[in-house]
């Protein structure tokens, strides 16, 4: 077999350097890669990276839709990192922020029109127990059956969607909303506070950001951090230690689902204000893209939520101001992940070019 | 009779697009190698079928630009995790995820078009039928057969198994997989077509609705079984019918809870599945999802 052009070498031990070089890569080729698509759909493409990228930061209200939209992806990354580390795969994050949204929305809606200022800490219980709840189906099933937690989790997605709309229609429906389906609007009590005045950001980006605090102590100063992290790297040598497996997997889907049900209930207490069908929005499987870029560490998820945030905020006006099509920020979104997991390589590998030059190249490339 | 008649054809019809897509699926998972990215694969599929038809007006081309466009989908995910040694679970959410972007940015302007109605088998007595299902059908057999009984399906298995072993007799592991993985591509965007040119016909955004995970779980309760897969697949089908016509059975459930149905069913098979014991572990492939990185 003729020896490859290029050919990639196991290096000793992963690259401090290309660790944080990594996502930059991945974000500059997605940026090429951005310019050349709307080349192909025929839109100016520079002005369009400049609606998606830049705009959105010089006006006070892009800045607080910033914050708004980074909440829910911060939270439910952080939340996903911890069993993406551990090698425990819940990709059903949509369905514990839709269950969480309505566990916390039927709270606020069974004191309608009251309640007090223990109204909304109530609601938010409810909404992680809601997330915890979903989210402890697929671990149930995983440590009892050893069922595929990828699958349960992603199946009930679905199911968690239908019962949104179930509810909207049946039992939590607005008798004054004729066929809509919806639910009252929440009493003022069961609104998020404000964190800047005159825009829809609320303190919900607080919590996030304390999140994160509270996940870069646990993963990096704790015992259950370090025992997911040698679950994932090296599952054999966890087993020797005796870390429980099942612990582990109930401990990342708690987290996440909790995490998840959280970001739902701040999405239906935030900005959107009652229960809709429309509610989930993607939220729960971009987070999952935030989580990869940020490198499955706290404060790298606070920056990529941020960016995601911001891609989500300037697609928006691109699609006014540009009349693009709402499709694409999640192409976008797809391709920066592609880039980020493909970067991920030269962090354990060193890219090695064959003395033998172009000529010895091998089409396989084995 | 003819009551009977449809519902079995109505079944059959429902399952074909599953068939496809597991089928696919299972022989790149028996050559090792997870793609999770089947739910995006089948609806750039649906969308590049429905958009071929529409330009050429012909199915032949426009089953064959679905497939080309599953396949890739494929080659995207197989480059990335083949030869950038990329986590094969997080690439295929991935895979998924811009499957969905895309088909939705090329999909604007086909919303609410038709494909016109495909051809059915009523002049040969199998009403209901159409040509397809029975490509579908007749492909489990083929595929069982091939892994089976060839030379080439060996290798493939042996490749699934253990990649080194494999790598050391000189069996080019990537290549193997990567040519399973446009297998199941093509396989995925033919299922997309069948979809959106046969069973609907026409576009919608999303129209896949999570079939290509239960594809997924499909292959899982096969056990990597071919006609296992065939089997399933047509469980899936009664499912989906019952769902269809349970107010004709006088069953008086929301619409909402019971087309919720098919995910719950999915989840009850898989957790019977993996309770069925330990045996399990033997029959999935040994290498499945583990990354192979040779030094050579």
């Amino acid at each position: 077999m003729s020896k490859p052009f290029v050919s990639l070498e196991l290096r000793r031990e992963p690259s401090q350097l290309m660790l944080f070089a990594a996502p930059v890569i991945a974000l500059v080729l997605t940026l090429v890669a951005g310019l050349v698509l709307f080349e192909l759909i025929g839109k100016p493409p520079f002005r369009a990276m400049y609606l998606i990228f830049v705009e959105p930061l010089t006006t006070y209200r892009g800045l607080a839709e910033l914050l708004l939209k980074s909440t829910p992806l911060i939270l439910i990354g952080i939340g996903l990192s911890f069993g993406f580390r551990a090698g425990i795969w819940n990709i059903g994050a949509e369905g514990q922020f839709i269950v969480g949204a309505l566990c916390g929305g039927a709270v606020a809606l069974a004191f309608h029109p009251g309640g007090g200022w223990w109204l909304l800490p109530l609601m938010m219980l409810a909404g992680a127990a809601g997330g915890m709840a979903w989210a402890s189906i697929p671990a149930l099933l995983r440590t009892r059956f050893r069922t595929n937690e990828i699958l349960v989790s992603l199946m009930l997605v679905y199911v968690a969607d239908l019962l949104l709309r179930w509810a909207v229609t049946g039992p939590l429906k607005d008798p004054q909303s004729f066929n809509f389906p919806e639910s009252k609007l929440f009493q003022k009590a069961a609104q998020m506070p404000l964190l800047l005045p005159q825009s829809r950001a609320h303190i919900g980006f607080l919590v996030a950001l304390l999140v994160a605090a509270v996940a870069f102590v646990l993963m990096s100063r704790h015992m259950a951090g370090y025992q997911l992290r040698v679950l994932g790297e090296a599952p054999r040598a966890a087993r020797f230690a005796g870390f429980s497996e099942k612990r582990i997997v109930w401990l990342s889907f708690l987290t996440s689902g909790g995490l998840a049900g959280l970001a739902g209930l701040f999405e239906a207490a935030g900005p959107v204000g009652q229960l809709v069908p429309a509610l989930p929005s993607g939220y729960g499987f971009a987070a999952i893209i935030v989580a990869f870029l940020g490198r499955l560490r706290p404060f790298g998820i606070v920056l990529a939520g941020l960016l995601l945030g911001l891609t989500a905020i300037g697609g928006e006006s691109a699609q006014v101001s540009l009349s693009l099509p709402s499709a694409t920020t999640a192409v976008f979104q797809g391709m920066l992940l592609f880039f980020v997991l493909a970067a991920d390589v030269l962090v354990n590998y060193r890219v090695k070019f064959a003395r033998g030059g172009p000529g010895a190249r091998s089409a396989t490339g084995s | 009779m003819d009551l009977a008649f449809a519902i079995v054809a109505g079944l059959i019809v429902a399952a074909t697009p599953l068939v496809f897509a597991a089928l696919g699926e299972l022989v790149v998972e028996k050559s090792g190698v997870l793609n999770l990215g089947v739910e995006g694969m089948m609806i750039i599929g649906a969308i590049a079928g429905f958009a071929a038809k529409l330009a050429f007006d012909s199915y032949v081309l426009g089953f064959a630009a679905a497939m080309m466009a599953g396949a890739a989908m494929a080659g995207l995910f197989g480059v990335l995790v083949l030869f950038f040694l990329s986590n094969q679970v997080a690439t295929g959410l991935a895979l998924t995820l811009f499957g969905l972007g895309v088909s939705a940015l090329v999909g604007q302007g086909y919303s609410g078009k038709t494909a016109g109605a495909f051809p059915r088998l009523d002049g040969v007595g199998l009403p209901g039928l159409d040509v397809i299902c029975l490509i579908a059908i007749g492909l489990a057999f083929g595929v069982a057969w091939w892994l089976g009984k060839t030379r080439s399906g060996l290798i493939l298995r042996a490749v699934g198994e253990n990649h080194d072993a494999a790598h050391a007799i000189g069996y080019p592991v990537r290549l193997v997989r990567f040519l399973a993985l446009l297998f199941g591509g093509a396989m995925a965007g033919a299922g997309g077509a069948y979809l959106s040119l046969v069973q609907t016909p026409f576009w919608a955004e999303k129209m896949t609705a999570g079939r290509g995970w239960i594809a997924l779980a499909l292959v899982v309760f096969a056990a990597w079984m071919p006609l296992r897969v065939l089997a399933g697949a047509l469980l899936f089908g009664g499912i989906t019918i019952l769902q269809l016509h349970s107010q004709a059975f006088g069953l008086k459930i929301d619409a909402q809870l019971l087309s919720m149905l098919p995910y719950l069913a999915t989840i009850a098979v898989l957790v019977a599945i993996s309770r069925e014991g330990a045996g399990r572990r033997r029959v999935q492939p040994q290498s499945l999802g583990k990354p192979f990185y040779a030094a050579t």
